[in-house]
């Protein structure tokens, strides 16, 4: 049974978020969280592949046959993301030089094979496109929270080099709030990565479980 | 009469699912070799950019008139310690009215905290050092990472330098009686920053009578009976080549 659009765009971004519920892509979210500005390039660049990849599964899940599907859903999706790695270098190469990195981690992104089995492989199109850009958007969500926590505690400024990312009428939201000096530095470094996961995740319990008080 | 033939459905066959995989692997293997064909030379004309870019940063400006991309020497490294992945050190030479002003080459750093660092010198053929830029390192972002441009001009503090300024011993931290700052809470990496822009220099001592070689241009015809023409067996060339590669 195909969820509502409502329901499917609920799941996506809140209810089952994919870092924040469903506990998945912690590898890439963990490689490049040290900025805001990383975050939001790779839930991006996450949130491309995420709808391609659906798009083609929901359109050949009637050809797939079910004891091959994961190699396949492998392929689709690392011939994605490597063209995607192709094409951003050559044509929007000040982007691919920040986020080229991290580019060959969205193949690892257990979000985008997990989207492809559990919802895209099951149901029709239109669904499957709405479940990948929401789960692309509430990954990116994730991403560009947890980058801005790290960045803020850790070097002081937010969204720092986002007019590399995005083109320079975009360096306005560069904000500096204290010198680098004073930062903490921990927060930078992978352990950093995983306290404020963990508090993000805990903040986002007590504001479900408040709000179900209220309503109970 | 006819026995109705029991044709099994496409998807059902036991072949099936082999079939499917080998042609989606054709599938996505054709798209990739067409995809990299047609991105072949943009991403090409985009590295070349990037270095001439990190050369423009090591060489000022002013004072050449030759493309410095346009053949570099080639110079076979040992392939343990070489900077890049085919073992061939390239050194561009920025020349005028085709008198060598400035070359830059560039040079390994093994000593980093993370791991080795990648340095671009640029130097005169005096051997004093117009600047240096750090190409990528691993070291621990707010303490080590200082060595980057854009966070601090700490690698400003080489240009001018030579191997006789400061004296050999004084090639090192200032905490070490040195000429160069540390950072806070860091001091192996700009030490290894140092140690390697020094070893980059001897490099340059020894091999300079050779880069130095003044840059005949030959046409592309003669390129192949030169190489054994200007063999004169009376200078011992390390294995050296001047060839015009595209690769960079």
């Amino acid at each position: 049974m195909t969820p509502s659009y409502r329901q499917i765009i609920g799941d996506g971004l809140w209810y089952n978020n994919v870092v924040f519920s469903q506990f998945l892509a912690l590898c890439p979210l963990l490689a490049v969280t040290s900025t805001a500005t990383n975050g939001l390039g790779m839930g991006l660049a996450s949130t491309v592949v995420m709808l391609c990849s659906s798009l083609l599964v929901s359109l050949c899940r009637k050809l797939i046959s079910k004891e091959v599907r994961i190699p396949i859903f492998i392929l689709i999706i690392a011939t994605l993301v490597t063209l995607v790695d192709l094409a951003m270098n050559a044509w929007v190469h000040e982007m691919h030089k920040v986020l080229g990195l991290f580019i060959p981690l969205i193949v690892t992104n257990c979000m985008i094979l997990g989207r492809a089995e559990a919802f895209a492989f099951r149901h029709p199109l239109l669904p499957a496109l709405l479940d990948g850009l929401m789960m692309g958007l509430g990954f990116t969500l994730a991403l560009v929270l947890l980058g801005a926590v790290r960045e803020v505690l850790g070097s002081g400024t937010l969204f720092a080099h986002a007019g590399l990312l995005l083109g320079p009428a975009f360096s306005g939201i560069e904000i500096t709030l204290f010198a680098a000096d004073q930062g903490l530095l921990l927060m930078l470094l992978p352990p950093g990565g995983f306290l404020a996961l963990g508090l993000l995740i805990a903040a986002k319990r007590l504001l479900e479980r408040a709000v179900q008080q209220k309503s109970a | 009469m006819n026995i109705p033939i029991k044709t099994k459905p496409l998807q059902a066959r036991l072949s099936y699912p082999g079939l499917l995989l080998g042609a989606t692997a054709l599938l996505a293997t054709s798209l990739l070799s067409g995809m990299h064909q047609v991105t072949k030379s943009a991403i090409a004309e985009r590295l070349a950019e990037d270095l001439q870019a990190s050369l423009g940063q090591v060489i000022p400006d002013a004072g050449y008139d030759n493309d410095l991309l346009a053949s570099p020497l080639l110079i076979k490294t040992d392939p343990i310690n070489s900077p890049t992945p085919d073992g061939l050190l390239r050194v561009y030479r920025a020349t005028r009215q085709g008198e060598i002003r400035a070359l830059a080459f560039r040079q390994v750093a093994p000593g980093g905290y993370g791991g080795p660092i990648q340095l671009l010198l640029g130097v005169d053929p005096n051997g004093k050092l117009l600047g240096v830029r750090v190409l990528s390192h691993k070291e621990t972002p707010g303490l080590g990472d200082k060595l980057e441009r854009a966070k601090s001009d700490w690698i400003e503090s080489f240009t001018g330098r030579s191997l006789d300024n400061p004296t050999p011993s004084q090639w090192t931290v200032k905490k070490q009686g040195g000429q160069f700052d540390q950072f806070t809470g860091a001091t192996i990496t700009p030490k290894a920053v140092i140690l390697g822009v020094k070893a980059g220099l001897q490099w340059f001592e020894q091999q300079q009578r050779l880069l130095l070689l003044p840059i005949v241009p030959k046409p592309l015809a003669a390129l192949e009976s030169a190489t054994s023409e200007t063999t004169d067996p009376s200078t011992h060339y390390p294995p050296l080549e001047d060839a015009h590669d595209p690769l960079l």
